[in-house]
């Protein structure tokens, strides 16, 4: 039996480290809507923070600047996203879409001469507590610095937005910019913050893909998690406490769709890749449904322009 | 100095004229990654968007690429104006080629005049019910459309994937991932010889005209310009909002269906895995662009099939990779959004007077 509990065991690791990318972006982006502001570009911030970290980690062979750039390369891609939105004034959807079509152009082009080129090893901690310790082990140890970070951002986030000012002042702007703004607080910075902040993540989740998860550079290798992150955000009605959880049960999709697979059940392949798509539609479904439930948890000023005379 | 001043009213010749203005900033912006990337960038945008359309099998090639866009383009702007987000045109698209290739396989070896219409047909009726799921998400459970509609695309996607690859392949295809080629009765009627321009344009020209005269003859469109602008207006006069959004949907859905079993009985002959190039995605830069209006998304469809041809060539002659056409498209969508602040407001160049030297 203990082999079992210890098959179990690396399963539940497997679907922990594949949920990674989904709670670094959409912890970000909870961050960015919760200030009002619906940034469409994770998509895009991911790929282009997983293509600059593998560059970076090829050229300086060194794994924290390729990890400190995929943060930097996701936040100066948002900005981009800040300054139409927020100085420009433009239209959020339309501006995310743009970013995300423009990241993953702009990512290929630079990842033309990184494809096929094997990535590095990335150091993992406590290996030897994962391999001696059954069933436990592999749960809690033998992961990498960025899965322990990740695990704990939601906590972090729900502390910050909860019991600090800074959090009080972000969710104030979120739900009421006018009287935010009456306050004297400036909403556009506080806007253009969180924007960035949620770009650093999304670069810093892209970079989780390229460099540890499946360590090379693919085409087009987000695969669309970044859609599935912005669907958190919804699934968790703005709580980063339920964005581990909803991160935790798409993280277990996928896993037990890549075993169903190799098991060799006669269900087809394509149909169990489907289910994380049609599992976010219905989720969505249940979670919508109730109309007063979620307009509650929502950023009042979600996705609308605030534009101050002066 | 410089003044920045609230317009009163929206100036409508510079709302067509940022679109050009936006254009050339794109021009502008890409020749400064070209060079970034060590080539001419005067000989580089060349390659881009000169070259590919200097002969007659460029221009035709331009038009093959701009009959989905524009088709999938004037559907969206039905969404777009009405505040609805279908941002899986793509989904709808490959869709509507399953069901009209599915069609198509079943008539394969069927002679008629009727077959045709009726793969062109059930098309678009694949790509509006594949709409539907969407709007009635959202009228009837409240669900947010964008996430919706997109997750659908990568289900769509899958399916395809799974019926060329399973049932629907070529029995005699040495398990390629494609299915027969269609049978000539079920192809669009290429217009003249050795080039692949199709009478799918016909189909587009058509759509064109009809949107027009729904979006400005009719009551419909009227409904769909107010709820646009003002859906507290729309529920003071009493419009059936429920009812639009899933009219708005299915004249989109149809309108990107319809595109697919075009590109499928057009240019590519059969179903296989990779039936379009992302033009649904692609189709809401043209949406915009065109400023979702039925002739600006002419001139902007044929703009951005430029795009795609010219990273074609690109890719041929400087060895960039085709995704280099999203960059520009990508770039013309944020300058495009960019370039409206001059729409709202007024930027005054005042000179520095004496007093402040």
């Amino acid at each position: 039996m203990s082999f079992d509990l210890n098959f179990i065991g690396i399963l539940i690791g497997a679907i922990m480290a594949s949920s990674v990318p989904l709670i670094l972006a959409a912890s970000g982006e909870l961050i960015t809507e919760r200030s009002g502001v619906l940034n469409l570009g994770v998509e895009g911030m991911m790929i282009i923070g997983a293509i600059s970290g593998f560059a970076l980690m090829v050229v300086t062979d060194n794994l924290f600047f390729a990890v400190v750039g995929s943060m930097l390369s996701g936040l100066i891609i948002s900005l981009i996203f800040g300054l139409l939105t927020q100085s420009l004034l433009t239209n959020h959807v339309a501006t995310g879409l743009a970013l995300t079509i423009f990241g993953i152009g702009m990512s290929a082009m630079i990842g033309k001469n990184f494809v096929g080129i094997p990535g590095k090893e990335f150091p993992l901690l406590f290996v030897n507590l994962k391999e001696s310790i059954p069933f436990l082990g592999p749960i809690f140890f033998g992961h990498s610095i960025i899965l322990y970070f990740a695990f704990g951002l939601p906590f972090l986030t729900n502390y910050f937005l909860k019991k600090t000012k800074t959090g009080l002042i972000i969710r104030a702007v979120g739900d009421s910019p006018t009287s935010a703004s009456n306050q004297g607080i400036n909403v556009t910075l506080v806007r253009y913050s969180c924007i960035l902040y949620g770009g650093a993540m999304c670069g810093l989740a892209g970079a989780y893909l390229s460099l540890i998860y499946t360590p090379q550079w693919i085409e087009n290798m987000t695969g669309g998690r970044g859609w599935i992150a912005l669907a958190l955000v919804v699934f968790a009605t703005w709580s980063p406490i339920k964005v581990l959880i909803g991160a935790l049960i798409f993280g277990g999709i996928t896993i037990l769709q890549l075993h169903m697979q190799a098991v060799g059940l006669r269900i087809p392949v394509q149909l169990l890749s489907a289910l994380p798509y049609i599992m976010t539609i219905i989720v969505l479904v249940v979670i919508s449904r109730d109309s007063r439930k979620i307009k509650l948890n929502t950023p009042t000023s979600l996705g609308q322009i605030f534009y101050k005379e002066k | 100095m410089i003044k920045v001043e609230k317009r009163n009213d929206v100036s409508r010749s510079i709302y067509f004229l940022t679109p050009i203005l936006a254009i050339f900033l794109t021009l502008f912006g890409g020749g400064i990654i070209f060079f970034i990337l060590g080539f001419n960038p005067i000989e580089a945008l060349k390659f881009f968007f000169i070259t590919p359309i200097s002969d007659l099998y460029g221009l035709s090639e331009l038009l093959v690429k701009a009959t989905p866009l524009c088709l999938i383009a004037i559907g969206l702007s039905f969404c777009f104006k009405s505040n609805n987000w279908n941002i899986g045109a793509e989904g709808q698209l490959i869709f509507g080629g399953i069901v009209g290739g599915g069609v198509a396989l079943l008539f394969y070896n069927h002679d008629g005049f009727y077959v045709l219409p009726i793969i062109i047909l059930s098309g678009a009726i694949g790509g509006m019910l594949f709409a539907m799921i969407p709007a009635i998400l959202k009228t009837y459970f409240n669900t947010n459309e964008i996430l919706v509609s997109l997750m659908l695309v990568y289900v769509a996607k899958l399916l395809l994937d799974y019926l060329v690859v399973g049932p629907w392949s070529n029995p005699e295809g040495f398990n390629f991932p494609e299915t027969r080629q269609f049978s000539e009765s079920a192809r669009m009627p290429i217009l003249f010889d050795g080039l692949r321009i199709h009478a799918g344009i016909f189909i587009t020209l058509i759509t064109v005209f009809l949107s027009w005269l729904i979006l400005y003859k009719t009551y419909l469109g009227f409904q769909i310009k107010v709820s646009g602008l003002s859906l507290k207006t729309a529920k003071y006069a009493g419009y059936k909002g429920k009812t639009m959004i899933i009219i708005v949907f299915m004249i989109s859905g149809a309108c990107a269906g319809l595109a697919g079993v075009g590109e499928i009985t057009g240019p590519i002959g059969q179903l296989h895995r990779n039936i379009s190039p992302d033009y649904g995605f692609t189709a809401i830069i043209v949406a915009f662009l065109g400023r979702l209006n039925p002739i600006g998304i002419i001139f902007a469809s044929l703009i951005v099939a430029l795009t795609y041809l010219g990273a074609e060539t690109a890719q041929i002659f400087l060895q960039v990779p085709k995704y280099t056409g999203q960059v520009f498209q990508g770039m013309i969508l944020f300058f495009l959004l960019g370039s409206d602040y001059l729409l709202f407001f007024k930027i005054k160049f005042l000179g520095l007077k004496k007093n402040e030297l």
